[in-house]
């Protein structure tokens, strides 16, 4: 997917271009607010990534300059300001998702992905998703695996319902946190892969093909084994 | 400024000297009165004299007509006193009296006058008298007054009391505006030194305060108190950054010591990749010291309400609670929630979320009461008071009484904690948003075991 990055700080933006690149994604990167507000409005971005603290022109007033073009580009905001107020600053600015600098690179991968998934605006939602033999109901709250029903608490419904929806996908930690359970504090344990090995006890234990998949070093991830 | 104009300037002595130059115009202002009631007092008396001197006329020119009168008036003219008579015919020719002369006109009116006059006596000079005038018949006039000698006397008396004593009081206003002024400005100037003093790095240096009291002592001594928090408070902030710099010391030293390890000698490509991955772990460790310490410094500055809203802390609790249940069981502990509905207060979610989540972990960390026994955290919410309670409590060793002031300090761990992973911030935290919602944070026995109680005061309409 076509990706544009604002960031100004040389090394950062040299490190994300070639790290997007070797994922596969196709890369414009803008040093400066004006330039990236120019290339954004030009369009056909699938996300941009725009740094908070940019030179003249800040990334909170970029966003709200496209946003009040109606630009709909998915922005995520990548920035050193990371307290719980920041964050909510920068999404009430119109941006979808914010990362706290530093950050880990596949934490970036993984939520720049899932902002790109978006259903555009207006699109019908799917009231069932599929996934090889593993089907989840949205409206009936039923799961089922092979036509066998698979009882689920609501919040491992929620999270199965997540990661079904990012099928396929990388989803973090603190993806799922932010998602499932509305947090965006720091846990301090691992209380999400505790909720992960219990949902995947029910939905993958009594069958050969596990469908619920730990990604080393970056979080879990659903998709279809047998296929 | 030279001293005079410095003292000038003063407001002490503006002040005084404007209360001083208030106080002489109104003891200006009583001796008009007194003089002006001694005047009138004196003109009353003055018309009665006149009046029983015209009564005893009046019987005189009964029994004798124009002649007895005028006789009796040249009779009573030569006695001294400073009674005045005249009797003109009709003419206007004098006939007797000691009044040498009027001006044209005065004997015209009849009744009461204050007019000038000579007297008969040789002198030229104008005096004042206030006579009646009567008009007889056949065209004489009657005129009898009195020299108003004394009244002048009077008034001149009043006018020069009042000419010394403003005097007296500009000279005892410039001496007290002086004194008051050197009093109050000298120590002013002493509380500037020391100001100065303070301001050139000498924090230990305080406002002299007299003893005596007053508002300058107030001023001193609430100054001082303020000094005193001050120093109370920079003495925390260096604790604090140089608890950070140690404790950031430890991690940084271990991040250091992985990387070098890795390069000290040839290694194969699986030990890079090791060496490397511990590398990101200890700085994601540091990432999380910084964050937490952001944290604590942003809920302790208090001021940003971006993140206030209207929450149920029962749902906060029980949300944050159900988080951890899975883990708490892994664990081996048994979790109770116990959170009452519609407890609402404002708030920030994510903080008291994160203040909950610190408090259960490290009740699952520190909070196991041993192999076989009853491992339970209970978590619950409850209205108690005024307040919103939310409690966190567990069966383990507890914490002893002389530490459960010193763990809510950064980065303390205590001994039993120290061998296990942990920052030392958890309960920083909780009492930083505790205190940012106006609420506390204390530590209770729990008999056996540790309970966290965390009181935040709820709105008054919730009750």
């Amino acid at each position: 997917m076509r990706i544009l990055i604002i960031e100004d700080d040389r090394d950062a933006a040299a490190y994300l271009v070639k790290a997007f690149r070797e994922a596969g994604h196709i890369i414009d990167h803008a040093a400066d607010g004006l330039t990236g507000y120019d290339l954004a409005h030009e369009g056909g971005y699938d996300v941009a990534i725009v740094d908070r603290m940019l030179p003249k022109m800040d990334g909170l007033s970029l966003i709200g300059a496209l946003r009040a073009q109606k630009n709909e580009t998915p922005v995520l905001i990548l920035s050193a300001l990371g307290q719980v107020d920041d964050r909510v600053k920068g999404l009430r600015a119109g941006g979808d998702d914010y990362l706290a600098k530093p950050y880990a690179f596949s934490e970036l991968l993984a939520r720049v992905e899932a902002l790109a998934r978006r259903r555009p605006k207006g699109a019908p939602e799917e009231t069932v998703y599929r996934l090889g033999d593993l089907m989840l109901d949205r409206l009936s709250h039923k799961v089922t695996r092979a036509g066998e029903e698979i009882v689920l608490q609501p919040r491992e419904f929620r999270l199965l319902e997540y990661l079904m929806q990012n099928a396929g996908k990388v989803v973090t930690r603190t993806m799922l946190l932010e998602h499932v359970w509305d947090y965006h504090f720091d846990p301090q344990t691992n209380v999400i892969d505790v909720h992960v090995s219990r949902l995947r006890a029910k939905i993958d234990r009594d069958f050969d093909a596990p469908m619920l998949q730990t990604v080393r070093g970056s979080g879990y991830m659903i998709r279809d084994v047998a296929r | 400024m030279t001293s005079l104009a410095k003292l000038f300037r003063a407001t002490a002595f503006r002040l005084t000297l404007a209360i001083l130059g208030l106080s002489a115009v109104g003891a200006g202002l009583v001796l008009g009165i007194v003089a002006w009631q001694v005047v009138k007092l004196v003109d009353e008396e003055t018309s009665q004299t006149i009046e029983a001197e015209a009564n005893g006329l009046a019987e005189q020119y009964e029994q004798g007509g124009i002649r007895k009168l005028g006789l009796v008036i040249e009779a009573r003219s030569r006695e001294p006193g400073a009674t005045l008579y005249l009797l003109t015919n009709a003419a206007g020719e004098p006939l007797a009296g000691n009044i040498g002369q009027l001006p044209a006109g005065a004997l015209d009116k009849v009744g009461f006058i204050d007019t000038p006059y000579q007297a008969l006596d040789g002198t030229t000079h104008d005096r004042r008298a206030l006579a009646r005038i009567f008009a007889l018949p056949s065209g004489f006039h009657l005129l009898v007054g009195h020299d108003l000698g004394d009244r002048a006397r009077i008034g001149a008396v009043m006018v020069k009391a009042m000419a010394v004593s403003l005097i007296f009081f500009a000279g005892l206003a410039a001496l007290g505006a002086l004194f008051v002024a050197r009093r109050v400005l000298s120590r002013i100037d002493a509380m500037n030194s020391s100001a100065h003093a303070i301001m050139a790095g000498d924090l230990a240096q305080r406002l002299p305060v007299s003893g005596s009291g007053d508002e300058l002592d107030r001023l001193a001594l609430g100054l001082n108190q303020m000094l005193a928090r001050i120093g109370d408070l920079m003495a925390g902030l260096r604790e604090v950054s140089d608890n950070i710099a140690h404790d950031l010391r430890t991690p940084l030293t271990r991040l250091r010591n992985h990387a070098e390890e890795a390069l000290r000698a040839d290694r194969e490509k699986p030990e890079y990749k090791i060496a490397l991955e511990r590398t990101i772990e200890e700085s994601d460790g540091l990432i999380r010291i910084f964050d937490a310490l952001l944290m604590i410094a942003r809920a302790e500055a208090g001021a940003d309400r971006a993140g206030m809203s209207e929450i149920d802390v029962g749902a906060v609790v029980s949300g944050v609670a159900e988080l951890y249940e899975p883990v708490v069981e892994e664990k081996g502990f048994h979790l109770t929630i116990d959170a009452a509905p519609g407890l609402k207060l404002i708030g920030n979610r994510e903080l008291i979320g994160q203040a909950i989540a610190n408090l259960i972990d490290n009740a699952l960390k520190y909070g196991a009461a041993g192999v076989g026994s009853n491992n339970e955290v209970i978590v619950a919410a409850r209205r108690e008071g005024a307040d919103v309670m939310i409690e966190v409590a567990d069966h383990g060793p507890g914490v002893a009484d002389a530490d459960r002031a010193r763990v809510f300090d950064r980065f303390v761990r205590l001994e039993s904690a120290r061998s296990r992973p942990g920052s030392g911030l958890g309960l920083s935290l909780a009492a930083a948003v505790a205190r940012m919602h106006g609420g506390t944070v204390r530590l209770e026995d729990n008999a056996p075991g540790l309970r966290v109680l965390v009181a935040l005061p709820a709105p008054k309409a919730n009750a």
